[in-house]
């Protein structure tokens, strides 16, 4: 396994938000975390990548624990998290975004190489780079903020939420890339709330509630599974996109 | 017309350097969410150090800037280390609260210290050439502080180009958006906060220098100083170099015009007048854009 999230407990200030969350990726996998609001598949993203520290349990990368590393450190190791809502910097150019994304030395150095494949995954990006990233489009927010974790040639890719606040048509294409990018041979753990679209495109999902991993299985597996059905999808699924 | 020119010239004259001492005060701001209140503090001790080098080893004001800022870059990591990197934690609104503090009972320390060291007279630095001056159209321009602008400008442009251009600068101002994206790039936004700091201070530094060559300074100058830089840096609007600037030339010849019309008592007044205006009708500042 390449990512080991051991019962970890995590809190914020005096509210606890994780309860024993454990959790296996293995190498190039496309596994979802998916759950209700507050759940806490953003504060496992966190604890992953580092912005939040764990009370108890352990992370384990290749079996190197992750837990006494700063975020920053992570980074180079080659875990890399898109934030919910992507937070591009928006008083910054494009190119400049994609350049900060490969601010590691070692990522630095590749950052032609990695500049080249971000644009081939995301032509649009490439045209506007000289713009001000506060100027793109929501859809177009979210492909930079990927792109921007692509450019640290992450072996592992965090995506929180990228379908939120997206039109359908932009949700679809959108894992599309998500798709394309795990097929080129990058690890992806995915948290949604759009359940029946997550489950869809992965080989693995865990469900999440109340901070505790509640389920786990094929993505076909839990979409037939009784209490996901019901909590997420309704009883009489409706076609689409629609969670 | 020539006396009235004559202001204007001087307004814009110091407004150089009241962008250069904002510019500072506004980086260390906008990236660390300190509020340096002890910042025009920092400014004096350059003057006086600049004073010190000339006054006791006959060095050249202008030749010991790079000496003046090593000084000053000491001075800020020493009162990072000890002091400010204990803040970094906290939340923004705590961070305020917390630097005002310090910040007030450093600028204390240092005026005391200042008053033991070089006693309350005014200062100045008196060289060979510093009364020299040219004249264009009746309206005279002394040359050290005309030397004084062409440094400040240097001085901004150079900070400008740092932040635009290379790989640490964008992650400065990528760390004044968004820290926390920034860490998810793997910028270690301890060292940023610390470089923020240190360049804040030695920007403070050189600023001090140019005063004590052009103008005078006192042990208690630094709270007018911090002021100003307040000011400029709400007129300006965070993170806009060329709006710090432009801030500065507009409360420069604010004041020496209020001086012209009205007296030299309510420049302070007339200055503050400003910052609220400002404040109400365009908090971003005039050059600031909502988004940073």
């Amino acid at each position: 396994m390449m990512l080991v999230v051991e019962g970890v407990d995590a809190c914020y200030k005096d509210l606890q938000a994780l309860w024993g969350v454990s959790l296996q990726i293995g190498e190039g996998e496309l596994v979802a975390l998916v759950g209700p609001n507050g759940a806490g598949k953003t504060s496992t993203l966190k604890v992953i990548s580092g912005l939040l520290k764990p009370i108890a349990g352990n992370v384990l990368l290749d079996g190197r624990s992750l837990v006494k590393e700063p975020a920053h450190r992570i980074v180079e190791l080659g875990i890399s998290q898109v934030p919910e809502g992507g937070r591009v910097f928006t008083g910054l150019t494009v190119l400049e975004n994609l350049e900060l994304g490969a601010f590691g030395a070692k990522a630095r150095k590749a950052k032609d190489e990695s500049l080249r494949w971000v644009y081939g995954i995301f032509p649009r990006l490439e045209e506007r780079k000289k713009q001000r990233a506060g100027t793109l489009s929501g859809g177009e927010r979210q492909m930079l903020a990927i792109g921007r974790a692509l450019m640290s040639k992450p072996r592992l890719l965090l995506l929180d939420e990228p379908s939120f606040g997206l039109a359908p048509l932009l949700v679809e294409q959108i894992f599309q890339m998500i798709t394309e990018i795990n097929r080129q041979g990058v690890t992806v753990l995915l948290v949604e709330q759009n359940v029946r679209a997550a489950l869809e495109l992965t080989n693995r999902a865990y469900v999440i509630e109340n901070g505790r991993i509640v389920g786990e299985g094929s993505g076909e597996a839990l979409l037939s599974f009784e209490s996901v059905r019901s909590a997420y999808l309704g009883c009489a699924p409706s076609p689409g996109l629609a969670g | 017309m020539t006396p009235l020119a004559q202001s204007l010239a001087f307004g814009i004259l110091v407004g150089g350097l009241y962008g250069l001492a904002a510019v500072g005060l506004s980086l260390v701001f906008g990236v660390t969410k300190f509020l340096n209140v002890a910042h025009g503090e920092l400014l004096m001790l350059g003057g006086y150090a600049g004073f010190w080098f000339f006054t006791l080893w006959g060095v050249d004001p202008f030749l010991s800037l790079p000496i003046v800022v090593a000084c000053l870059v000491l001075m800020g990591l020493v009162l990072y280390k000890l002091l400010f990197s204990r803040m970094v934690k906290l939340s923004e609104e705590n961070k305020i609260k917390n630097t005002l503090l310090v910040g007030f009972g450093l600028s204390l320390i240092f005026q005391n210290l200042a008053l033991r060291l070089w006693t309350a007279d005014d200062r100045g630095i008196t060289t060979s050439y510093s009364g020299q001056a040219f004249t264009v159209l009746g309206v005279r321009f002394p040359m050290v502080r005309v030397a004084s602008l062409g440094i400040a400008l240097v001085c901004l442009l150079a900070l400008h180009l740092f932040l635009h251009r290379t790989y640490t600068g964008k992650a400065i101002r990528a760390t004044v958006q968004d820290w926390e994206a920034a860490t998810l790039m793997g910028i270690d936004i301890h060292k940023v906060y610390l470089l923020s700091f240190v360049l804040g201070a030695a920007l403070a530094g050189v600023a001090g220098a140019l005063v004590s060559v052009g103008y005078s300074i006192q042990p208690t100058m630094g709270l007018e100083w911090t002021l100003i830089a307040l000011v400029v840096m709400v007129l300006g609007g965070l993170g806009s170099i060329p709006g710090t600037l432009v801030g500065g030339l507009i409360l420069g010849v604010t004041q020496s015009l209020t001086s012209y019309w009205i007296g030299g008592t309510y420049r302070e007044i007339v200055a503050l007048l400003l910052f609220l205006v400002v404040l109400v009708v365009r908090p971003q500042g005039l050059f600031g854009s909502k988004e940073g």
